[in-house]
């Protein structure tokens, strides 16, 4: 089982760029993901989460959910977000396979985000491993200029 | 940071730097290394700032790095001056335990402890991505939070009896569900009867010493090998999202402004959004004792099943390890209300506390501390020097190690199923991973926790329990 999740960039083809990484923590997860733009490490970040219950890679892309949020600031918006997909597993057994057009939007100071979600409902040939209980401000790191950056600590 | 010797097990952070009170640390010098490698010690020293902070910030022995408070954290607060938390209980609010005992000895399951565990994977639902067999109106979820574990014995699952041997008699009276989020209710809607994944787990478990016998017999412990079985669980999403919720509610409203850590924002106890998240966190209380309520019932009833009777099976006790109440403290030798939180920390009354069961109350509550999967877990009870040293506080169990990742990298669900049943210990899980992630060495040594507990005074031991089936969400 390999730390890393690798992906091409595009753009540099040929450089390989992971999208998330897990670092030590002593009771949590602790990541960070990466990516060409702020939506994009969204994105890997929303994959990150998903990491740690199921195998995204693994799961048909059978459902799309529009996912609209909003946050006082990046740091609110982005634990909005990535507890989205907390809330879609709880409620609708929805596995997150991949967070694909998300866009950011800044008015009046709050900011919103709009995304697809695509995965598949929960059924025995998936594996759950783990549970997320929540995402935290613990350690919250947000770079909005490149190199994209977001570090977040999920309690599990 | 300076951090001063107490005594053998006891260090103080000084006031110093904004800290409204010193900060003091219940820990040997093994158990106190481990928490200087994180932030529990940084993060104790800003409970110690919090605005209405009393006598001292309390640091248990089995303490580790979390989200505002430290794992392992109590702290109380006045109640015109002091603030209430949601980053003080946690996420997982009122996860705790529960302790039935068995009028069987291990040579009488010995032959049955397979089904044993069998049937109880099959009755009791781990809930991850399925949710539960018991499907509710909101309104009847409603009732549940409002009413807790009594609501689960009115509706038939378990005894009267048992909800006098639960912590608040299984229900926070001022708990109010109509505060709760359309959320949270979505996500207790499908989980109430369910275990839930991480750490969470029922245990088939022999009593394997007894250190104070006459304690052990008033709890019904009555020798080596009975058999007892554990439940460890909390209020599951609906939980998580009241705390979620009240976070941003508080954020929204009061600003961050000065917080040294975000997770640590907080509303004066007596503010309306001080006590609207009260109400909802002691309704998720009540969905937590509900749910353990439950799971205790189909317990029995497969044990009434494989072993043709559930008879004598009592509940020892039930205790939360994540919460915040009112309770009365004697702060500079006056008798005063405080709100305490319990973040990872278990209530440790000693004996004539009017909020434990008569039936203990000569002795003390009875304290649940949960090992890690397939080790050891502990009895201990309360003490009156527990209510001097840490407001009737102590440890909640053996604390992590090591990541969830380095965990996953390092072992195999499969390796650890064989090694445990070499040990004679059964174990079921619906994921591999799941098991890598939960192995014993992920944790620290639960032994050295109950020990400081024993030793600093703050929980005395009285059995110790090994697993025998392990139910892994």
């Amino acid at each position: 089982m390999s730390f890393l999740r690798d992906s091409y960039c595009r753009g540099f083809p040929g450089v390989r760029m992971e999208k998330y990484k897990f670092f030590h923590h002593t009771a949590d997860a602790k990541f960070q993901a990466f990516g060409q733009t702020l939506e994009e490490t969204f994105a890997h970040a929303a994959l990150a989460v998903a990491s740690l219950m199921w195998d995204w890679e693994k799961i048909a892309k059978n459902i799309e959910i529009s996912v609209a949020v909003e946050g006082k600031d990046l740091e609110q918006l982005l634990v909005i977000f990535l507890e989205e997909i907390l809330y879609l597993f709880d409620t609708r057994n929805f596995l997150l396979g991949s967070a694909d057009n998300v866009s950011l939007e800044q008015n009046d100071g709050d900011w919103s985000l709009h995304a697809l979600f695509r995965g598949d409902v929960c059924a025995g040939e998936y594996e759950i491993f783990g549970g997320v209980k929540a995402i935290t401000y613990n350690e919250i790191v947000i770079s909005d200029r490149a190199p994209f950056l977001v570090q977040v600590v999920a309690d599990i | 940071m300076e951090l001063k010797r107490i005594d053998a097990n006891t260090w103080e952070i000084p006031k110093h730097a904004g800290m409204n009170v010193p900060a003091v640390i219940y820990a040997s010098e093994k158990l106190l290394a481990g928490v200087k490698g994180d932030k529990t010690l940084q993060q104790a020293k800003n409970v110690a700032c919090l605005r209405g902070i009393q006598r001292k910030a309390y640091v248990m022995p089995d303490a580790h790095q979390g989200y505002g408070f430290p794992i392992g954290g109590v702290a109380a607060f006045d109640l015109e001056e002091g603030i209430i938390s949601p980053g003080g209980v946690g996420y997982d609010i009122n996860c705790g335990v529960r302790l039935l005992k068995t009028d069987y000895t291990e040579q009488d399951i010995l032959e049955k402890r397979k089904v044993l565990l069998a049937e109880i994977f099959k009755e009791v639902p781990a809930g991850v991505g399925k949710g539960g067999t018991t499907r509710l109106s909101r309104r009847a979820l409603e009732e549940v939070c409002a009413k807790g574990a009594e609501w689960a014995v009115t509706n038939g699952y378990g005894m009267k009896d048992d909800l006098q041997k639960t912590e608040e008699n299984g229900k926070m009276k001022e708990a109010d569900p109509s505060f709760l989020s359309q959320r949270a209710l979505e996500r207790g809607l499908p989980q109430l009867g369910t275990l839930g994944a991480g750490n969470h787990f029922i245990e088939i478990q022999k009593v394997s010493e007894i250190f104070d016998f006459d304690v052990a017999k008033v709890f019904g412990i009555n020798s080596v090998d009975q058999i007892m079985v554990m439940i460890h669980c909390g209020s599951r999403g609906l939980g998580h999202q009241v705390a979620s919720d009240y976070i941003r509610l508080m954020e929204n409203k009061l600003g961050i402004r000065g917080l040294p850590d975000r997770e640590l924002i907080n509303a004066p106890i007596r503010s309306d959004l001080g006590n609207r998240y009260y109400k909802s966190m002691s309704a998720a209380v009540n969905f937590a004792f509900a749910n353990r309520q439950m799971i205790a019932h189909w317990v029995r009833q497969v044990f009434q099943k494989v072993m043709g009777s559930s008879e004598g099976m009592d509940q020892v006790y039930d205790v939360c390890h994540n919460v915040a109440k009112f309770e009365q403290h004697t702060i500079e030798g006056r008798i005063k209300n405080v709100c305490i939180h319990r973040k990872g920390a278990t209530r440790s009354f000693g004996p004539g506390r009017r909020e434990i069961p008569e039936i203990y109350r000569a002795v003390g509550q009875p304290v649940l501390i949960p090992g890690s999967m397939g080790t050891a877990s502990y009895i201990l009870v309360g003490t009156d020097k527990a209510e001097e040293l840490s407001f009737g506080s102590t440890a909640h169990g053996a604390g992590r190690l090591m990541s969830r990742h380095e965990a996953r990298r390092r072992f195999r669900g499969e390796k650890i199923k064989e090694e445990l049943e070499q040990k004679g210990i059964e174990l079921r899980s619906t994921s591999w991973r799941g098991i890598a992630e939960e192995a014993p060495h992920a944790y620290k040594d639960v032994d050295e926790v109950v020990r400081i507990s024993h030793e600093a005074g703050i929980g005395q031991l009285v059995a110790k329990v090994v697993p025998v089936g392990v139910m892994k969400g």
